[in-house]
Formats: structure tokens, sequence, C-alpha cells
């Protein structure tokens, strides 16, 4: 009897993996459409967009990267370490993501309100006498960078449950599917963000 | 007479969960009774926006302004092709019939994400209300047409945001539907149900939940794009942002292209389910459906552009679109082969059902058809955006989606209510429904080629025969969707008690009591042969 309950929790637990997935590749779709109207104006209008970038802090980029990479390092670590029994090492590593998504958080604020200071923003006269491709190109990193910040809260959120189910013994060495999907859909923000970087930071 | 009466087993409709009284519905996980909440929404919503395309009737059946003026009008048509598109036609059938009839056909207890498929309903009716909102808050209904082109959707003055956001919660509402069949269909199928051992219209569903996971996020994008445009002043499409409002196009049709084919997939799953029943014969032709499904799914991909022949593209783009719309006739052509084959030689039985199938093949060809006429570039020019737009997409949409879904609930009602309804007024709904749209639409075809253009509010003196004639179909349509909907209504209370398998169909829907029992089966039935075996000597293929 037990035999055939575990073998049910496998199926379940394969089965919320592949919901997981499906997600994530329309997720992907999504922030597909925004990279397709990248491509097209990038190509209409490289040199503005050389230009325009070079207006971004390479070194924020770059920095934020460093965040983002870790953490999803730790994240896939603490999926080992719930699996391994150790829920208070997966605890901490949890934590530790967190911590770092909170860092890139910071630092995106600082990035922007420092671009907000110097008049570039959506609809600000500055932009607005811009050319037209810089104009374009500012627009999408807000877009781009914007809906990427909001997906890294959500990433936060799901993360903060998990670090409550820990605590409660909800996630464990037997169920932790919701950490298990919650690392993936991290990943799939670090992945975006992989993306992201070099088109917009480092096209200069 | 049904077990249920007899008090042997305990139906879905009888079964109470964890809440009590209409909690029991709004809280409920059972795929049925999530099945049936859409069922009733979609009525309700069905008849608002035919009810507003009436209006529209009346007001074009005399040149001039007749019953209101062209803003009226440009809202009307515009809530009207928001709530058809995005609240009926695109959800409906999966929705309604693959919640309900998914899980039974491949023989599983309930979808593989019961929670998240009452979460999409509720987005479902999130989405819907704000649409039907965005008729009275603010300032106006949106007058931009469903297709919300740019730059008039970023600079018009009226309510276009709810409608946007609307259309985007809708959206994801899809999205979860989508992935919630193809996680089911992979992993829930009965033991001993292959992939080719599965009934149609699950494979139907199965492409369709494809199209719906991997083409809604565009359409998602891009009205979040315009939504950022309003109130945000970003430029992507508008112009005077810097943006390039043919981009808009592009990633509008994108989606709204395979959402065509979200729309008639299913519907031609449910006509695929009931042929076979009722010529007692096989399905012709098993694996020539499933991939002609597939591959319209795929070709359907990359045919957007017929969409915007006149909007200025290269040629080798407008030769590229134009051929893979003729392309994609082949698959479905194929599946109408099929159909007609599966009725050659059989024992048909001309229920209600059957005759709105063979009226969706009907309308469904005559849709197809002028659809190559607008496909071909020559000839789009001198159609394009005139009445003949409206009578190729009423026919393949009203007279394709329409017809199988009212191919469908008559197929199935016995099966969800456990009632039957009165065979002789459904077949004389049928007859006004169908000779009312054809006298409603086919003529539009004709002033369509003589130049009526669609969206007007008015039109010159020599439309007037046409149009008077439109209008008199659409009171006889409308006569008879309303006759019909009295005849179901008055089945669920009233009609007599339906056996568990009053058509002969061999499915596994029909194995079970109607209506059927809480988890649909008492042990998981184990399948070894092909579905649409009716035990008789004609040779299975």
């Amino acid at each position: 009897m037990s035999e055939i309950q575990s073998n049910k929790e496998l199926l379940d637990k394969e089965t919320g993996k592949m919901g997981m997935w499906i997600f994530l590749f329309t997720e992907m779709f999504l922030f597909g459409g925004l990279f397709l109207v990248y491509a097209v104006f990038r190509t209409k209008y490289s040199a503005d967009f050389h230009t325009a970038a070079s207006e971004l802090n390479t070194f924020i980029g770059t920095l934020n990267t460093v965040f983002l990479l870790t953490s999803s390092m730790t994240v896939a670590m603490s999926l080992t370490a719930i699996q391994k029994n150790s829920p208070k090492l997966a605890f901490f590593l949890v934590f530790a993501t967190l911590l770092l998504a909170a860092l890139f958080m910071v630092n995106k604020y600082i990035e922007w309100s420092h671009k907000f200071e110097f008049g570039i923003f959506p609809g600000s006269p500055v932009l607005k006498n811009m050319g037209r491709g810089e104009l374009l190109f500012f627009g999408l990193y807000y877009m781009m960078t914007g809906l990427h910040a909001l997906h890294v809260l959500v990433g936060m959120v799901l993360l903060s449950v998990n670090l409550v189910k820990i605590k409660l013994g909800r996630v464990n060495p037997r169920h932790y599917l919701l950490l298990e999907n919650s690392a993936l859909y991290w990943h799939l923000v670090d992945l975006i963000w992989i993306f992201l970087f070099p088109l917009l930071y480092l096209i200069t | 007479m049904s077990d249920s009466e007899n008090g042997t087993y305990i139906n879905y409709l009888q079964h109470k969960g964890k809440y009590g009284g209409i909690l029991s519905w709004l809280l409920s996980t059972d795929h049925k009774k999530i099945g049936l909440m859409y069922l009733y929404a979609v009525i309700v919503f069905f008849f608002v926006a035919a009810i507003l395309g009436l209006l529209m009737r009346i007001e074009l059946i005399a040149p001039g302004q007749t019953i209101m003026g062209p803003q009226t009008y440009n809202g009307m048509f515009t809530i009207h092709g928001i709530i058809m598109i995005f609240i009926i036609v695109i959800p409906a059938l999966p929705a309604i019939f693959g919640n309900f009839f998914l899980p039974i056909l491949i023989g599983a207890r309930d979808v593989a994400f019961p929670r998240l498929n009452l979460f999409s309903f509720y987005l479902y009716i999130t989405g819907a209300v704000l649409g039907v909102l965005s008729q009275f808050a603010g300032n106006g209904p949106p007058d931009t047409g469903w297709t919300f082109y740019v730059p008039y959707s970023a600079q018009s003055s009226t309510n276009v945001i709810f409608a946007l956001t609307a259309a985007f919660i809708l959206g994801f509402s899809s999205i979860l539907t989508g992935l919630n069949f193809i996680v089911t269909i992979h992993r829930l199928r009965a033991p001993g149900m292959t992939w080719f051992k599965m009934p149609l219209f699950p494979w139907a569903l199965y492409a369709t939940a494809w199209i719906q996971v991997l083409a809604t996020p565009i359409i998602g994008i891009t009205l979040l794009m315009v939504i950022a445009e309003r109130v945000l002043n970003i430029g992507f499409f508008d112009p005077s942002l810097g943006g390039d409002p043919v981009l808009f196009q592009h990633l509008f049709w994108i989606y709204s292209h395979p959402a065509v084919y979200i729309m008639i997939l299913p519907a031609m799953g449910i006509v695929t389910e009931i042929f076979p029943t009722f010529s007692q014969k096989p399905v012709f032709g098993y694996g020539a459906i499933v991939f002609s499904s597939i591959a319209i799914a795929f070709i359907g991909s990359f045919v957007w552009g017929h969409h915007m022949f006149t909007s200025g593209m290269s040629y080798w783009a407008r030769w590229f679109f134009s051929f893979a719309t003729f392309v994609v006739a082949v698959p479905s052509a194929i599946k109408v082969f099929n159909w007609l084959s599966t009725m050659y030689g059989g024992s048909i039985d001309l229920k209600p059902p059957l005759l709105f199938a063979i009226s969706f093949i009907f309308l469904f060809m005559i849709g197809g058809f002028s659809g190559l006429t607008l496909g071909s570039l020559a000839t789009n020019i001198q159609v394009h955006a005139t009445s003949f737009v409206v009578a190729h997409f009423h026919y393949i949409i009203f007279g394709g989606m329409g017809f199988a879904f009212f191919a469908g609930i008559h197929y199935w009602f016995p099966k969800m209510f456990g009632k039957m309804y009165n065979i002789k007024v459904a077949n004389i709904a049928w007859g006004l429904i169908f000779g009312g749209f054809n006298v409603f639409y086919f003529p539009q075809f004709i002033i369509g080629i003589q130049g009526m253009p669609r969206r007007y509010f008015d039109y010159l003196p020599q439309f007037t025969t046409g149009e008077v004639i439109s209008s008199i179909g659409s009171f006889i349509l409308v006569a008879g969707l309303f006759l019909m909907l009295f005849n179901l209504i008055r089945a669920s209370r009233t009609g007599a008690v339906a056996p568990s398998n009053p058509w002969k169909g061999v499915t596994l829907e029909w194995q079970i009591p109607s209506p059927p029992p809480h988890e649909n089966f008492d042990t998981i039935p184990e399948i070894k042969t092909k579905p649409y075996f009716f035990g008789n000597n004609i040779k299975q293929e």
C-alpha cells in the first residue's frame, strides 16, 4: 500500500513539474514579444541604440548580473539541501537567495532614480528631444527591466512562502515540489536577465 | 431509467463537497461543475453580445441614422467583437466541453490541476466582467474595434484601458486552461490508452492547448505595451512617441490568427465525435484527422500576415503569407473528406446533433472558400475591409465554431444533465438558426464585393436590398437562438429522464451513468481497442 502511495506521490510530483515547465514556456514567449520588438527597432536604429546604451551604467549592470547568478546557485543548492534532509541549511540558502534578490532590487532602484535625475524617463522632455532610436531604446529599457523586476518581486514572494514552509516542515525531504518549482521560476528570472544584460548594457 | 433516479449512486449534481448551497458550486474543483459554470457564463454573455449584434442590424435596416449615431455604433461593434471573441468564441469550447468531457473521454477522474482550473474560471469571470464594465465606466465605450489598432487605440479618449486589461486577463485564463489540458492529456490517460487510442476530441484539445500556451503570451505582452503606451507614454507603436504602428499589427496577428484555430480546432473535434456516433461507423482516417489537427496548429502559426496585405509589407512577405494561407486550407479540407467518408455507407440517424454537425461542414466550407478569396493577393485588395470580410468571418466563426457548439450541446446535453430535450423543437430551432444564418450573412458577401465597407453605421442606397435581407435574416436567427435556449432550459427542468447512452455512442462518456458520478469512474477503465469501435463487422483501420 505504501509503495502505491509513494508511486502516486511521484506521479503528482512529475505532473506538477510538467505544469511548471509549460508555464515557463509562456513566460519566455511573453518576454519573447519584447525581444522581437527590440530586434526590429535595433535593426532599424542601430546607431541610436549604440549611443543610448552608453548612457547605461555597466558597473551596476554587472553587479546585478553577479547577484542574480549567485542567487541562482544558492536556490539550486537549497533544493539539494532539502533533498539531503538538512532543512536548516536549505532555510539559510533560500534566505541568502532572498537577500541577493533584495540587493538586486536596491541596485535597480539606485540605477533608475539616477536616470530620473537626468530627466530620462518615459514622456520626459529630455527624452523627447533625443533621436527616435534613443527614445525607443529607453522605452524598451524601462519596459524590459521593469517587467523583469516585477518577476523578481514575484519570485521573492514565492521564496518567502518557501521560507515559512521550510520552517513549518511543510517543505521537507519528501515534499519539496513547491521549492523545486520556485527554483525553476527563479532560474527563469535569471535566464531572462542573462539576455537583457548584454542586449541593453553591453552593445555600445 | 437512470441509476441516479434509483438512488444507487450520487451524481455530480447531487454531490456535496466541503461546502453547502451555492458554495458547493462556486468553490467546487470538480471539472464537470466548472464546465457547467462556464456554460452558464458563456450563455449570458452570448445573449448580451447577440443583442448588441441585433441592434446593429436594426441600425442598418435603412440608410441613414435609424436608431443610433455613429459613435454609439462604433462602441457597439467594438464591444460585440470583444465579448464574442475574447469571452465566448476563444474560451467556450475548451472551457465548457473540454472541462466537462476531456477527463471523462480519457478515463480520468479530474484534470491534472483542479484548483488551477477553478482559478482560471475566476480569472475568466474577472476579465469578462471588466470587459462588460468598459461599456459603462470612464469616458464611454471603447470604439477601436476588437483589434485595438494603434495609433487610434493609443489616442482614443474612450475607455480602451479597461478593454485591454480585460483581454489580458482573459488571455491569462486561457493560458492556464491550455496548460492544464496539456498536462492532463500527458499524465492522466487511462491505462492502455496510448496516444493513438485517444478519442479525437482530446486530440483537438491537445493541439488547441499548445496554441493557447504558445501564442497567447504574445498578445499578453502586446496589450501590456499598448497599456504602457497609454499610461506611461512609453513609445512602441504610436508614431508620435517614436513607435511603429505596423509592428503592432504584426504582434497582434501573431496571436490573433492562431487564435482563429483556437476557436475552430475544438469545434472540429466536437463534430468528429458526432459523425461516428450518428453513422454507427468508425471514424474514417483516424490518423489523418490527428495529423491534420497538428498541421493546422503548426501552419496556422505562420499565416498572420494575410490580415495585413494592405498595411505595407514587402513583396516576398506578402507572397509567403498568401502561400501559407493556401497551404493551411489543405489539412482543413482533409478533415472535411474524413467526415464525409465517415458518414458514407453508415447507418445515419439524423438527430439534432448531426443536423448541426452537417451544417457545420456546409457553412465552414463556404467560409473556407471565401477565405481563399481573401488569402489571394489580388482579390484581397478588392474586398479588404468590406462586408465580404464580415461574411467570411461569421461563416467560419459562427457557422463553424457556433454550430459546433450547438451540435456539442445537443450531443452531450443528455449526459450533462441526465435529461432529454424535445427533439422536434430542437429540429425547428435548427431550421430557424440555419436558415436565418444564411439569409443574414450571405447577402453580406454580395454587397461586400460591390463595395460596402465594414464597420459603417450608414450606407449608400444601392446596398439597401442586401442590408434589408440581412436584417430580416438576423431576426430569424435570433428567434431560432431563443427557441433553442428555451428548449434546452425547459429540458433541464422538466425534460424526460435520459438513458445513459441515448445515441448508442461508444466513447467512454457513454459507458458511465447520466449525469456522471462525482469522480466519473468507480474503477478506471482499461483501454484495449481503438476508439469508435462499434463492434460491427466494418473493418477497424
